[in-house]
């Protein structure tokens, strides 16, 4: 152990493992708004401008949303687009990718266009699993209800009723492709829990659930007729005849130009805003997780629902601190890890709903019972120990090798010590609003996956948001090809940025002129400003 | 975010792509060229370790060794020289795992290159997940997917096998495709999924997911209060 890692732990509580009263609704609640990020009234500021005018959202999100676009004024367009596709989706997760090989398999011209590397994305870092109701005795039904209650009953029920029962054929997809989920010694896929549900419900690949997914995903759209373009984001949709979108601008990050895409149809699956670090929060997010996508469709006039809503999951490192916000999968608690305050106490069922521990730990954290880092921030124990004296030896090892390979590597070697923790910027709740086939407000404008909203409610259950990215990705791919088949010829001349105008005179009045900040910011700027 | 400066005061002497500088102590390799006012977006994706978009290659000073590590992940260390290798050329098989038929025999059609590993374990070395790479390889020729699979399990693709071989093959992606055949076409259908994939189909829950949509929100939220 490193000498800070060595004086950090040479101080620690006896864990005392009595179990913490149960929480009745009326307790759940009030240590909600009291304690969650979503009901504090601190770092908030109301939207003034474009469809969710009125909403209240952390101060982050009113600011991307109420942006000055990255291309100036006058806007023109050259003659002639860069490209004509069917099909443009827009980022190179786990929703764009089951986008991009339905809408492929289809026979549509498919252009896949993204910030980074193709699977770079939230998605390859999920690392807990996919729910699934397969067990006996559960049912897509239960999955619902768990679902509804978890999510505050804010959840749209037509999208939630189609996650649950297309899930099971998603699931059946990705085993055809060769992506390999445990099994239990009969062959069946294993089953864990997950915090918030009334039975065990989740397929993993260990602790590498997402990467399994990228790895095979992404090798399938790389050999599927699709034309890749990474390393080129998009900076702002295009309008076409009716308001309905017809293409977007990229930007090559390499090249430092703009290419003109046109397209029948756009899919946003452009992710969350995690990398916005709202209200300070470190995140778990991959690096360009700057809600690229919402910016760009509210100037189009696209509703949001649900934006003021975000998963702060409960378990982000906090010591050392240069792991700050990478997550502990929620599986460990499932398995049965548990949590301590400084004082050596359990203070919540482990096993509550995410948004519920989170408000317990920033409750402990901020009334004294949190354990002090050396650079100031405090967090609580989640210890791993119990896993392993439960389980048997060696379980922590055989099931959450990710784990222990990154704690390792920095110094903790965490089937021995406990993991200091404290909640981290996670998932966007809400997102675009959108129904079962992925339309948006706008025409010609789809949406999956995180960028989404409505069907999480207020709320996520762990292992919802991958089974979300398949069964919605596919639905809007399939959609997608149909609506670009079905949509009435368009010229190039017709095309145009005009939404951007009208949005940015509407800013100018309602700020009286003053200067907005630039979005989508594509990436956060971490470097020494003095540099 | 980087916090890092709070908790080390001390500063450790390093050299990042040729050019000489001084960075905090505790900071990851990313950390200190952000620190030093680089731009990272070659080289960057998930910053937890599990993209693979941060090979690194680097040196101690006094050490002729050359040492391989994820960017995100390491911690920098005084008299360090590093650089970032941020794509790796590799040569992909373009197959579909649905159609394999023969897919032990198919190996050697789509990678042929794998049969001339020279043993030399430089891949294994190289590894930053630890993997036995150089027997990951040999398992693959000899038909034993299932091993394989699990000794690969951790792989985040980032090539540094690639770049160690002196057979130029890419174990990464020999072992992506032994994985897939394994789980495509070897290892038998779940029976739990099967099973509800038919119930599902009779439709033996659409009564009762019909009964909870056309219920108020209310009335739907009340019925889902409680846990089943």
């Amino acid at each position: 152990m490193s000498d800070l890692v060595d004086s950090f732990y040479a101080h620690m509580p006896e864990f005392d493992e009595t179990p913490p009263s149960a929480l009745s609704p009326e307790e759940r609640a009030s240590l909600l708004k009291s304690f969650y990020p979503d009901y504090r009234p601190e770092g908030k500021a109301t939207i003034r401008v474009g469809p969710n005018a009125g909403t209240v959202v952390p101060e982050e999100v009113a600011t991307l949303l109420e942006s000055r676009s990255r291309i100036e004024g006058p806007r023109l367009i050259p003659d002639h687009p860069d490209r004509d596709v069917d099909v443009l989706i827009i980022g190179g997760g786990g929703a764009g990718i089951t986008a991009a090989l339905h809408a492929s398999e289809k026979g549509a011209s498919v252009l896949l266009a993204t910030k980074l590397r193709v699977g770079d994305s939230n998605t390859v870092m999920a690392e807990g699993g996919i729910q699934s109701a397969l067990g006996e005795g559960d049912s897509p039904v239960d999955h619902f209800r768990d679902t509804f209650r978890g999510g505050h009953g804010a959840n749209d029920p037509a999208l939630l009723s189609v996650l649950v029962q297309e899930g099971p054929q998603m699931v059946e997809w990705l085993i055809s492709r060769g992506i390999l989920f445990d099994r239990d010694p009969q062959g069946n896929l294993s089953l864990r829990k997950g915090g918030g549900t009334s039975r065990p419900r989740l397929i993993s690949a260990k602790d590498y659930t997402g990467l399994e997914l990228i790895r095979v995903l992404k090798e399938d759209v790389v050999n599927a007729p699709v034309e890749i373009l990474e390393f080129s984001p998009a900076v702002e949709l295009l309008q076409g005849p009716g308001g309905a979108c017809a293409g977007a601008v990229l930007w090559d990050l390499d090249s430092r130009k703009y290419l003109y895409v046109k397209a029948r149809t756009v899919i946003l699956a452009t992710g969350g805003t995690g990398r916005l670090h709202l209200g300070g929060f470190a995140t778990s997010n991959h690096f360009g997780a700057t809600g690229d996508g919402l910016c760009m469709a509210y100037r189009m006039g696209a509703k949001l629902v649900h934006i003021d809503s975000f998963q702060y999951h409960p378990t982000g490192v906090i010591f050392p601190s240069e792991m700050a916000g990478m997550l502990i999968t929620e599986a460990v608690r499932g398995a049965g890890a548990r949590m301590y305050n400084r004082l050596g106490r359990r203070f919540v069922n482990e096993l509550e709903t995410r948004d519920v521990v989170a408000s317990a730990i920033i409750r402990e954290c901020s009334e004294g019972r949190g354990v002090p880092t050396p650079s100031g921030a405090s967090g609580v124990y989640l210890d791993l120990a119990s896993i392993d004296r439960e389980a048997g030896e060696g379980t922590v090892l055989k099931r959450f090798p990710n784990i222990v390979k990154l704690m390792t590597r920095h110094q903790v070697d965490p089937t021995r010590f406990p993991i200091l923790v404290y909640p981290t910027l996670h998932y966007q709740n809400g997102g675009l609003q959108t129904d079962p086939n992925g339309h948006t407000s706008i025409s010609n404008l789809l949406v999956a996956g995180e960028a989404s909203g409505g069907l999480h409610g207020t709320n996520r259950l762990m292992g919802n948001s991958l089974l979300e990215l398949f069964v919605f990705g596919r639905r809007a791919g399939l959609e997608a090809v149909k609506e670009s088949r079905e949509r009435a010829p368009f010229s190039w001349k017709e095309v145009s940025m005009a939404h951007v105008d009208h949005f940015e005179q509407a800013l100018a009045r309602e700020f009286e002129g003053a200067d907005r900040p630039m979005a989508p910011t594509l990436f956060p700027d971490y470097r020494r400003k003095d540099s | 975010m980087d916090t890092s400066q709070k908790e080390h005061e001390t500063m450790v002497h390093v050299s990042i792509n040729g050019r000489e500088y001084d960075v905090p102590a505790g900071s990851t390799m990313v950390q200190a060229m952000w620190y030093t006012g680089h731009e990272v977006i070659h080289g960057i994706g998930c910053l937890g370790g599990v993209c693979g978009a941060c090979a690194t290659v680097y040196r101690m000073k006094g050490d002729f060794r050359l040492r391989n590590a994820l960017a995100c992940q390491t911690l920098v260390q005084d008299g360090m020289s590093f650089s970032m290798l941020d794509s790796y050329p590799i040569q992909r098989a373009h197959y579909d795992v649905a159609s394999l038929t023969d897919p032990k025999e198919e190996l050697f059609t789509f990678y042929p290159e794998s049969a001339t590993c020279r043993n030399c374990n430089a891949c294994t070395e190289v590894c930053p997940q630890g993997i036995d790479v150089r027997d990951s390889v040999w398992r693959a020729n000899f038909g034993d997917f299932k091993a394989v699979a699990e000794l690969t399990m951790s792989c985040v693709m980032c090539g540094l096998c690639v770049s160690r071989c002196i057979a130029e093959m890419a174990p990464h992606e020999i072992a992506l495709y032994a994985r897939r055949a394994y789980g495509a076409k070897e290892l038998p259908f779940p029976t739990n999924l099967r099973t509800r994939l038919g119930e599902i189909e009779k439709g033996i829950f659409s009564k009762e997911m019909d009964r909870l949509l056309a219920l108020s929100p209310e009335e739907l939220k009340k019925e889902c209060e409680v846990k089943s």
